[in-house]
């Protein structure tokens, strides 16, 4: 963003759609499995293709799991929701439209809060949530001059979450979007891997003069598949947008397209011409009722949500609200922090800080997942113990920690294997002292005579003979009586 | 309802169909009949009426039990494509 | 053997359980007459002469064995809408000319288990669009009582096959009056049942909240014995209702003492031909001989439903038929320039006119603007024929009115003008609209041509619907009469 006068002159307001695959086995029409990564077609069956004849038959976990995210997004859900045609050809669209939901959709007017950088909260509306069905994918790459139509997605299970317009920045849509990802992973009705496009989002993004009520022309950008694209992505918009009202020109409703090699969006106007989606309900499927009896066993399946989990942390073991948050981002974190702390229950707060210092940044490194088995929570309780019982120092603990992440062994093993073990026998440190003091006379004159600063090199000194295994506590306060002279 | 040329045009590209330039004064007249014809059912009062969309009213979709039943039969359904290559349905190079 | 291609399915049912006859005697019987009969009635798309003999003799077997199902070595035929495995289903259309279906329809597995021999494939309406047969791409059928006249539509190639004793029964689809209407004007007996009765996977939708298969036979006990092989629930269609599927031969023959029969009072129209009047009323007299109490009843919204259906069916078509896109299956056009081009050429060459002019007024109705006008206001007044149909069994417990205005008519006489044509469902399309079970039988001759009587009872009420149509053919024979040459 550059100019801070654009920025107080020009408000910018944000809606998504966010598309959430459903984790169900087969697909939401058919017997199809759902897997990715299958040999092209290899997963569409007559129903997918859309072969004459067939037809589609509703699969009860898509409904179950819609339901679900409604629950948590404290929505209404509805007694009787109605599948709509969405009519439009393209070839990766076999019957020549998409089973969606249009008038009546399963899930509406529900909300998700979002916590502003300011630490404050903020909630988002969410307008609607209705369940359809995917299309496939069309590849271009190494195929001169056709395009190649794989139907193995097509009619995979999605559930699309239209917000409110009510996003003021891009870093508000990325925080909703995150928020999202986190609950419908929470949920299990999504794995949220963003890369095979499990979950992703379209942004409707207009700007008006600030104290202006009426909304300005929006553009769609579609198909946003990182929170970095999204914010990317909107912020370039933002900043075309305003450029173009400043000069005089109008912004054009359009469906656009982000280009993260660019940086910007693009017109996709081949997209747009003349586009009439002809809605009207499907004959082929009747109306999804469900009755309160449904809606209660779901709710009874509903797992402890981040909110309520975030703040029950923040309470049970003293974590501050930021920390809770992060460590609730994702339930495989939390469940791994959770599990930590009951193995190594003595410090909660020392346990939140390796969990989101060292683990979090190992796992980063090795772009592993919390729950990849690599460092089992038992491990790294192992660790905490002899940190608290002061076995090994917090500054050993980490070399302790690096060999674990190596080698798989356990923080006892490494500390015996290495002989790291910290030295709390006071004659022993005391001895070490005296040698560091005879070596360096001239620097203990030094010390002597005022210069207070080098206490930090007799520290380092001691330290250094005990290959760091000294108490630091004790070694503080037997090098301070020493060294000046009692 | 006497519709135009341009209005057929409009239609054929909506439905994907390509009219030759005799039949497209054909289907003007003839749909613009046809219009007329179903356009009175405009004066029927249907103010309180529900719009039926299904003859067997009251009846409720049925859900399906979420499992895999199929298996891969892509190159027996591939039988009838026009063009395939490597599993892939094969159309003209489309524009992204 | 020429007596054996004048029994009806019943009659063959007995026969071969008894052996008085094999399997493969009757099925060559009746592949002989088909193949005899196709110059002049044009009735089939595909004659399936190996793999029905095949069927035969293993339909042989299992009855020598003691086993085999109700319809155990008979020859049937299917119309071309229903998907065969390994069998073209072309739907009438250039677009399928080539289409081998990998999979049977829910209809085509039930005959089949039953036991049912296929001998062929018949001509129809384009993708079921017609009245008179004469959309099809594969030529028009002619009707046996005049290879002048059309034999009705759109199941035209399987009602001619029926009249003309090719086959003794055979599988059909009524959308607006596809198999009462041809039935009639073919002098046979055609069964719609209720809307959900019979599976709809498998066959080529048209308008899918419409479109119900159902039979094709001389008699209504032979469409009863047929109809119980091929109705029930199946999983794969939504629309299929899970209800379980009654005796229908049992229940034949129930006394008509007492039952309340309502004349429905605008199916007696100016429109309806005066003759076609007098066999429908001598009809009803024989019914009050039998002990049904006659009163009259007014459907007043039923005459809008040819209006309601040319707004909903060609809706439901428009995006039924948006799979026909010359990529997966189906006619491609030759050396596409780009894809708009593919699409364009592959639907415009691939279906013919009145498929066109549907998809486009399907189009039109359901476009921004017009969806609230056409497709809305239809479905509303549907509403409203509905909501007739319901007061009316509240009173009586069968409809009765004539099939179609007139007998069969002459080919070319209505493709001019698709107004005139439409107008001939006008008796037909209000129990699709409702999704009703209605029968055609044949109730007399008007100028040598028969004319069909129509009987509609409420949902589920087919065992009703085919035992007043039996007791019609018990005290008459309308139904035995063969057209000229084809005896």
């Amino acid at each position: 963003m550059s100019g801070a006068g654009r920025e107080t002159a020009w408000e910018t307001v944000i809606g998504l759609e966010i598309h959430a695959q459903l984790a169900t086995q087969s697909k939401i029409f058919s017997g199809s499995a759902t897997t990715y990564g299958a040999a092209p077609n290899a997963q569409a069956n007559l129903v997918d293709l859309g072969y004459p004849g067939v037809l589609p038959v509703l699969n009860a976990a898509a409904v179950r799991m819609a339901v679900k995210l409604g629950l948590a997004l404290d929505a209404k859900i509805a007694a009787r929701s109605v599948f709509a045609r969405k009519n439009y050809f393209y070839p990766d669209l076999p019957k020549g439209y998409q089973i969606s939901q249009y008038e009546l959709p399963i899930v509406a007017q529900g909300q998700l809060t979002i916590v502003l950088e300011d630490g404050t909260y903020k909630r988002i509306g969410v307008t609607r949530a209705h369940l359809e069905e995917d299309a496939g994918k069309s590849l271009h790459e190494g195929l001169p001059g056709v395009t190649g139509i794989d139907l193995n997605r097509a009619g995979t299970p999605l559930v699309e979450i239209v917000s409110e317009p009510e996003m003021r920045s891009a870093r508000e849509a990325v925080a909703y979007m995150k928020k999202m990802h986190t609950l419908v992973r929470y949920l299990e009705i999504c794995d949220g891997n963003m890369q095979e496009g499990s979950f992703r989002c379209d942004a409707n993004v207009s700007v008006r003069r600030v104290g202006e009520t009426k909304f300005g022309t929006r553009a769609e950008i579609k198909n946003l598949n990182s929170f970095r694209f999204v914010e990317r992505a909107i912020n370039y918009e933002v900043q075309r947008q305003i450029e173009l009202l400043e000069s005089g020109g109008k912004v054009v409703q359009e469906t656009r397209l982000y280009d993260p090699d660019k940086g910007e969006t693009r017109s996709m106007r081949s997209k747009e011409e003349a586009n009439d989606y002809r809605y009207f309900p499907d004959p082929d499927l009747l109306p999804v009722e469900l009755d309160t009896a449904f809606i209660e066993s779901v709710r009874a399946e509903l797992p402890e949500l981040p909110d309520a989990r975030s703040a029950r942390l923040a309470g049970q073991y003293g974590l501050s609200a930021y920390d809770a948050g992060v460590l609730t981002a994702s339930r495989e974190l939390a469940d791994y922090y959770e599990e930590t702390v009951r193995l190594a229950p003595q410090d909660p707060k020392l346990a939140a800080n390796w969990v989101m210092g060292e683990l979090s940044a190992a796992l980063n490194r090795d772009n592993l997942a919390v729950d990849s088995g690599r460092l089992p929570a038992a491990r790294l309780a192992g660790l905490l113990t002899r940190i608290t019982d002061q076995t090994i120092s917090g500054k050993i603990a980490k070399e302790v920690f690096e060999a674990m992440w190596a080698d798989g062994a356990s923080a006892d093993e490494i500390i015996s294997a290495r002989g790291l073990k910290q030295i709390t026998d006071t004659s022993a440190i005391e001895r070490v002292i005296d040698e560091v003091m005879a070596k360096s006379p001239a620097q203990l004159a030094d010390y002597r005579a005022g210069k207070d600063k080098l206490f930090g090199f007799f520290v380092g000194q001691v330290m250094k003979a005990t290959g760091g295994k000294a108490n630091p506590a004790q070694l503080n306060e037997l090098l301070r009586r020493k060294l000046g002279g009692g | 309802m006497a519709l135009t040329r341009e209005q057929i045009a409009g239609i054929a590209y909506l439905a994907r169909l390509d009219l030759t330039p005799g039949e497209a004064p054909v289907y003007q007249e003839s749909l613009s009949r046809i219009l007329d014809f179903v356009g009175q059912l405009a004066r029927v009062d249907t103010a309180s009426v529900a719009p039926m969309a299904h003859p067997l009213a009251g009846l409720a979709q049925r859900l399906r039990a979420d499992q895999v039943t199929e298996t891969d039969h892509h190159e027996q359904y591939q039988a009838n494509a026009p063009t395939v290559a490597a599993g892939l349905y094969l159309v003209p190079k489309v524009i992204e | 053997m020429s007596e054996l291609h004048g029994m009806g399915l019943v009659e063959l049912a007995a026969g071969l359980k008894a052996r008085r006859f094999s399997s493969v005697e009757v099925t060559e019987a009746h592949l002989a007459r088909i193949e005899r009969a196709q110059g002049e009635l044009n009735a089939f798309i595909s004659v399936t002469r190996e793999q029905a003999l095949a069927q035969a003799r293993a339909a042989d077997a299992a009855l020598a064995a003691g086993r085999g199902g109700a319809l155990a070595g008979i020859p049937i035929a299917h119309k071309d809408i229903f998907c065969t495995q390994g069998v073209r289903t072309t739907c009438g259309s250039r677009m399928l000319e080539n289409f081998v279906s990998p999979y049977d329809a829910t209809v085509v597995q039930k005959l089949q288990a039953a036991g049912a021999v296929m001998v062929g494939k018949t001509n129809m309406d384009e993708f079921a669009m017609g009245s008179s047969n004469e959309t099809s791409y594969y030529g028009p059928v002619r009707n046996p009582w005049d290879p002048k006249l059309v034999p009705g539509g759109s199941s035209g190639g399987s009602a001619a096959a029926v009249a003309a004793r090719l086959v003794p029964g055979a599988t059909a689809t009524d959308t607006g009056g596809s198999i009462r209407q041809p039935a009639a004007l073919c002098g046979i007996t055609g069964l719609k049942p209720t809307y959900g009765r019979v599976s709809r996977y498998g066959m080529v939708a048209f308008a899918s909240s419409l479109d119900q298969g159902g039979v094709l036979t001389v008699s209504a006990a032979d469409a009863a014995l047929m109809l119980g092989e091929m109705a029930g629930f199946d999983p794969r269609d939504s629309t299929s209702v899970d209800t379980p599927v009654p005796d229908y031969q049992a229940q034949l023959r129930q006394p008509l003492t007492g039952l309340k029969v309502g004349l429905l009072k605008e199916f007696f129209d100016k429109g309806l031909d005066a003759d076609n009047e007098q066999r429908v009323r001598d009809a009803l007299r024989v019914y009050e001989g039998l002990g049904a109490k006659l009163t009259e009843v007014s459907l007043p919204n039923l005459p809008l439903s040819v209006p309601v259906y040319y707004v909903v069916a060609p809706a439901e078509c428009s995006s039924n038929l948006a799979r026909f896109d010359g990529v997966r299956f189906g006619h491609r056009c030759d050396k596409p320039r780009d894809l708009m081009d593919l699409y364009c050429r592959s639907r415009g060459e691939g279906f013919g006119a009145e498929v066109k002019r549907r998809i486009m007024t399907g189009t039109y109705v359901l476009s921004a603007g017009y969806y609230d006008a056409y497709y809305l206001k239809a479905q509303r007044v549907r509403a409203l024929i509905n909501a007739d149909f319901v007061r009316a069994f509240q009173q009586v417990d069968v409809l009765i009115g004539p099939t179609t205005p007139t007998p069969a008519f002459a080919l070319g006489a209505k493709t001019a003008d698709p107004i005139t044509m439409y107008l001939n469902d006008i008796y037909t399309i209000g129990a699709n609209l409702a999704g009703l079970p209605a029968i055609s039988v044949p109730c007399g001759l008007v100028r040598g041509l028969p004319v069909g009587l129509q009987i509609v009872g409420p949902h589920f009420a087919e065992a009703r619907v085919l035992s007043v149509a039996h007791a019609l053919q018990q005290v008459t024979d309308w139904h035995r009469r063969v057209p000229e040459g084809w005896a």
